[in-house]
């Protein structure tokens, strides 16, 4: 009877020792907010787009980071964002819904501009200037291409067009072999964490 | 011998400094022994707007416009940039883009003059004869406003390398007269006939970075050239401490930073310039031409192409001005029909194989070459999986692991392949070339290399991108709670006075209160 | 000192607890994907397996043995192991989000490793002092670190390399850990322990 009242207390006794450290640990190891999430959003394009169901970048990444939503809405992303978020956050990789299509730039017809400003409202990234009843215009080098501008418009003087191919952006595509291909098709082994 | 072993014999003296790696391709060349001949002038001459490492530069002339020869005919944009200048005199009939030598096929915008046979020069810059005792900042500023750019082939501006830093004092000018790559002969010749000027030139780079000493590199396939530089060194008394050094024939022993270290033994460290450990390397070429822009007032207007290859009747060492289409120069040495054969820009092992010869000769133009398909076969042959011989490893210069980063390009992993050093691949081509699996490794380090600076590029973007919204998304919730703080200390005004008005209904302002409170409020 | 040294070579190379004692096969198999996520679990279990085999030792020694507690030895030990688990995954959490999300399951499936037990156990049957169960507890930890990391490195390669369809995945991974086995059976002359 003594040994198993010994036996209850002793484990008892360091059972509490053992909760006591562990919630000073918890003390000291709190953490604010989830810290995935702006690993997320570093992966994102940034073109705000809303493509994926959410109003932008930052609350698609809440939403993967909390399991809510799947990797594989960045439309703009691709195939590589995709990869990279399902890396991060250690699931299988799945396949796109939609081909992403090639960067466009906005280009406003100014002839036919209004100077409403309701494109300048609309835009995620502040690349359109103008002033009431003046011509507003795209700054291209910070234009995403979200085509997000093109709705509001009420004279439909804005034009979506290809970027620009630059010769200094070029870059080699890969060898034209079979093996080549092979290879290339294993990098998705490499995301998976099977 | 194993790596280990030849460092340390090199350290203790017992061995000669020499790079790791390399290999010995068949030299094939051709045209070793002829002259260099003078090209004519072609009806028009087309001048890419960049033909150097760098930015792009900006026309200073108008279609219609009348040049002459050495006349700068677009400024450069930025601190890396050397502006181009006018090859002949002429007229300025269009300004549009044109192809070049470029592996994507792309063109960029390009000066198109029609020469009007006179071929009269700009005499604007005057020679500076007594340059012993110019400032070296005024022959830099001399070296930039002529054009200079690396004359090898890797065209970097030149004038970028020829200052003074008193943290980084230069001891020894290097000059490289390798020409490691095969069938290209313009530099052998160069140093064969205008030994004398290139010397001159080699002091006028010793006097503007203030070094002492100087090697001549040449490699011992070329021993006729380097009798003829030490002649001309002989007859020289002012040269003591510049010695003519011939190497064992290998490539890439041309290659900047091989080349210092066999010569030296000093290594330049990743990511850093020959300068940071006092050692200044100039091509023949790009020293001939400082002469001429410092001696003669002359911009860089012409350079010597070796015209070769098996497929070509009539091998050749040119004189040719800048912007003369390559399709005249084969023409000019007996190919005109290129169906079945294939162009080289530059040399076989790290040239560009071009499509068609319409384009222009430009400043990195070392040699154009025509070659069979038979000669091209590794090129077609299928890849083969890779058998882990170490063939690679062994034959590349810088000691990276050429199978294992084909394998990570290959499947994108991009960063484990920038970890393993991919920056510092000089794709020099000598593991594709040992390959026994005929693996185009150095084609999947483009790839990686290419894809890896996309998706910085990218990521700069989306940095920026989100900087921007994150900005839009403060200015907006900063307006909102302005908005609602004008609106709550409104409401505090308002709500005494229509107490008041409620009180004295004379008072006619209580009505308007609101809106006096705005601007009251505008006004502070 | 020999003694020391002759516990360390034992343990990391001659009785690894992976490939010659085949313990915790789970997390080798389970976290060796990416040499980060290894090098990361390696750390973790170090450090339980270190803490684990001393504090254990002090339980058996001025705990179960005076109360004449011995069959309560499991518990005991699974209680300690538990909580130290349960702190280093708290701390993996705040330093290494990544690795955190990389390890997933494992992390807190390192409670269940029956390597981290094994060390414990082992210490009590062999009667080590304080000090050898220390050096044991460690060195086995750092065989476990050892194998894991090589075996990350060479499924990195593998996965890169072109590998029949058959052999895909998990049955390469396995044949290579078997190959790797037989590797260290080389080892087994090494010291007469």
């Amino acid at each position: 009877m003594i040994s198993l009242l010994y036996a209850l207390a002793s484990l008892g006794a360091f059972a509490l020792v053992a909760g006591i450290v562990l919630a000073i640990a918890q003390k000291v190891f709190h953490i604010e907010g989830d810290p995935m999430v702006d690993r997320l959003d570093t992966l994102l394009p940034q073109t705000q787009c809303g493509q994926c169901g959410y109003p932008g970048c930052k609350p698609y990444a809440i939403a993967v980071a909390s399991g809510e939503a799947d990797v594989n809405h960045c439309v703009p992303g691709g195939e590589r964002t995709m990869l990279q978020i399902a890396d991060l956050m250690g699931v299988e990789p799945k396949d796109l819904e939609e081909e992403a299509a090639a960067p466009m730039l906005a280009f406003v017809r100014e002839d036919e501009c209004i100077g409403c400003t309701l494109c300048i409202k609309a835009c995620p990234v502040d690349a359109i200037i103008g002033a009431p009843k003046q011509y507003h215009t795209v700054i291209a080098d910070h234009c995403t291409g979200c085509t997000l501008c093109i709705e509001p418009c009420p004279v439909d003087c804005i034009d979506m067009l290809m970027k620009p191919e630059l010769i200094e952006h070029w870059s080699w595509p890969l060898p034209d072999t079979k093996r080549a291909q092979l290879g290339h098709e294993r990098r998705e082994q490499h995301a998976g964490h099977s | 011998m194993p790596a280990i072993v030849r460092k340390l014999a090199q350290r203790l003296g017992m061995l000669q400094h020499s790079f790791v790696g390399g290999v010995h391709p068949n030299m094939h060349k051709l045209s070793a022994d002829c002259g260099i001949e003078d090209c004519d002038l072609s009806p028009v001459h087309v001048l890419p707007m960049k033909q150097h490492i760098g930015e792009i530069c900006s026309p200073l002339v108008a279609v219609g416009d009348q040049v002459l020869r050495g006349q700068k005919i677009a400024k450069s944009e930025g601190y890396l940039s050397v502006p181009v200048h006018a090859p002949t005199s002429g007229r300025v009939v269009k300004i549009e883009e044109h192809a070049i030598a470029h592996p994507s096929g792309m063109g960029l915008p390009s000066i198109f003059i029609e020469s009007d046979g006179d071929d009269t020069i700009d005499e604007s810059l005057s020679p500076i004869s007594d340059w012993a005792n110019s400032d070296p900042t005024q022959l830099r500023e001399r070296a930039r406003m002529c054009g200079l750019a690396g004359l090898g082939g890797a065209v970097f501006p030149t004038f970028i390398k020829l200052v003074q830093d008193k943290r980084f004092p230069i001891e020894t000018v290097v000059l490289n007269g390798i020409e490691c790559e095969p069938f290209l002969t313009n530099d052998h010749r160069l140093m064969l006939e205008h030994a004398e000027e290139i010397l001159e030139g080699m002091a006028i780079l010793m006097h503007m970075v203030g070094a002492a000493s100087g090697i001549i590199a040449i490699e011992n396939n070329k021993q006729d050239a380097a009798e003829a530089m030490q002649l001309a060194l002989d007859a020289r008394s002012d040269m003591d401490d510049v010695a003519v050094m011939v190497l064992p024939t290998r490539y890439p022993q041309g290659s900047e930073k091989q080349l210092i270290y066999t010569l030296t033994g000093r290594e330049v460290p990743a990511g850093k310039l020959p300068m940071h450990i006092g050692v200044l390397c100039q091509n023949v070429g790009t020293t001939k031409a400082l002469f001429d822009a410092v001696v003669h007032g002359r911009a860089l207007t012409e350079r010597i192409v070796t015209v070769s290859g098996d497929a070509l009747p009539n091998p050749a060492n040119l004189r040719v001005r800048l912007g003369t289409s390559v399709r005249t120069l084969f023409a000019r040495q007996g190919l005109e029909d290129f169906s079945g054969t294939h162009i080289v820009h530059g040399g076989p092992m790290m040239g560009e194989r071009l499509k068609h010869p319409d384009f222009p000769v430009v400043k990195s133009s070392t040699g154009l070459l025509a070659m069979s398909s038979q000669f091209m076969g590794s090129a077609h042959t299928v890849e083969q999986p890779c058998i882990r011989c170490g063939h690679c490893s062994e034959a590349c210069p810088i000691s990276l692991v050429p199978n294992l980063l084909a394998d990570q390009c290959r499947s994108d992993q991009f960063d484990k392949a920038a970890s393993y050093d991919l920056f510092d691949c000089i794709e020099c081509g000598a593991c594709s070339y040992v390959c026994p699996s005929n693996i185009p490794l150095v084609h999947y380090f483009r790839y990686g290399k290419g894809q890896l600076a996309l998706q910085r590029r990218e990521q700069a973007f989306a940095d920026a991108s989100r900087q921007r919204s994150e900005a839009r998304d403060a200015r907006i919730e900063r307006e909102k709670a302005e908005k609602a703080a004008r609106r709550t200390r409104v409401r505090q005004t308002h709500a005494p006075k229509t107490d008041q008005a409620k009180a004295d209904t004379d008072k006619p302002a209580a009505v308007d209160s609101g809106a006096a409170a705005v601007s009251k409020e505008s006004k502070d | 000192m020999t003694e020391i040294a002759l516990i360390l070579l034992s343990s990391v190379l001659v009785n690894n607890f992976v490939l010659t004692k085949f313990l915790g096969i789970c997390p080798f198999l389970g976290t060796s994907s990416k040499v980060e996520t290894a090098v990361g679990m390696s750390f973790a279990v170090m450090f339980v397996m270190t803490v684990a085999s001393t504090v254990s030792w002090l339980v058996q020694q001025y705990v179960l043995i005076p109360l004449e507690l011995e069959y309560l030895q499991t518990i005991f030990f699974i209680l300690i192991i538990a909580s130290l688990v349960q702190f280093i995954e708290m701390m993996i959490h705040k330093t290494s989000p990544v690795l955190y999300q990389g390890l997933g399951i494992f992390l807190p499936l390192i409670t269940t490793n029956c390597a981290v037990l094994g060390v414990a156990i082992l210490n009590v049957q062999q009667e080590q002092t304080f000090l050898t169960s220390a050096l044991y507890g460690f060195g086995a930890a750092a065989g476990f670190a050892l194998v894991l990391i090589l075996f990350a490195g060479l499924r990195e390669r593998i996965e890169i390399s072109p590998v029949p369809e058959l052999f895909k995945g998990s049955p390469l991974a396995l044949i290579t850990a078997g190959m790797m086995s037989l590797a260290f059976m080389g080892f087994s002359g090494l010291v007469k322990f």
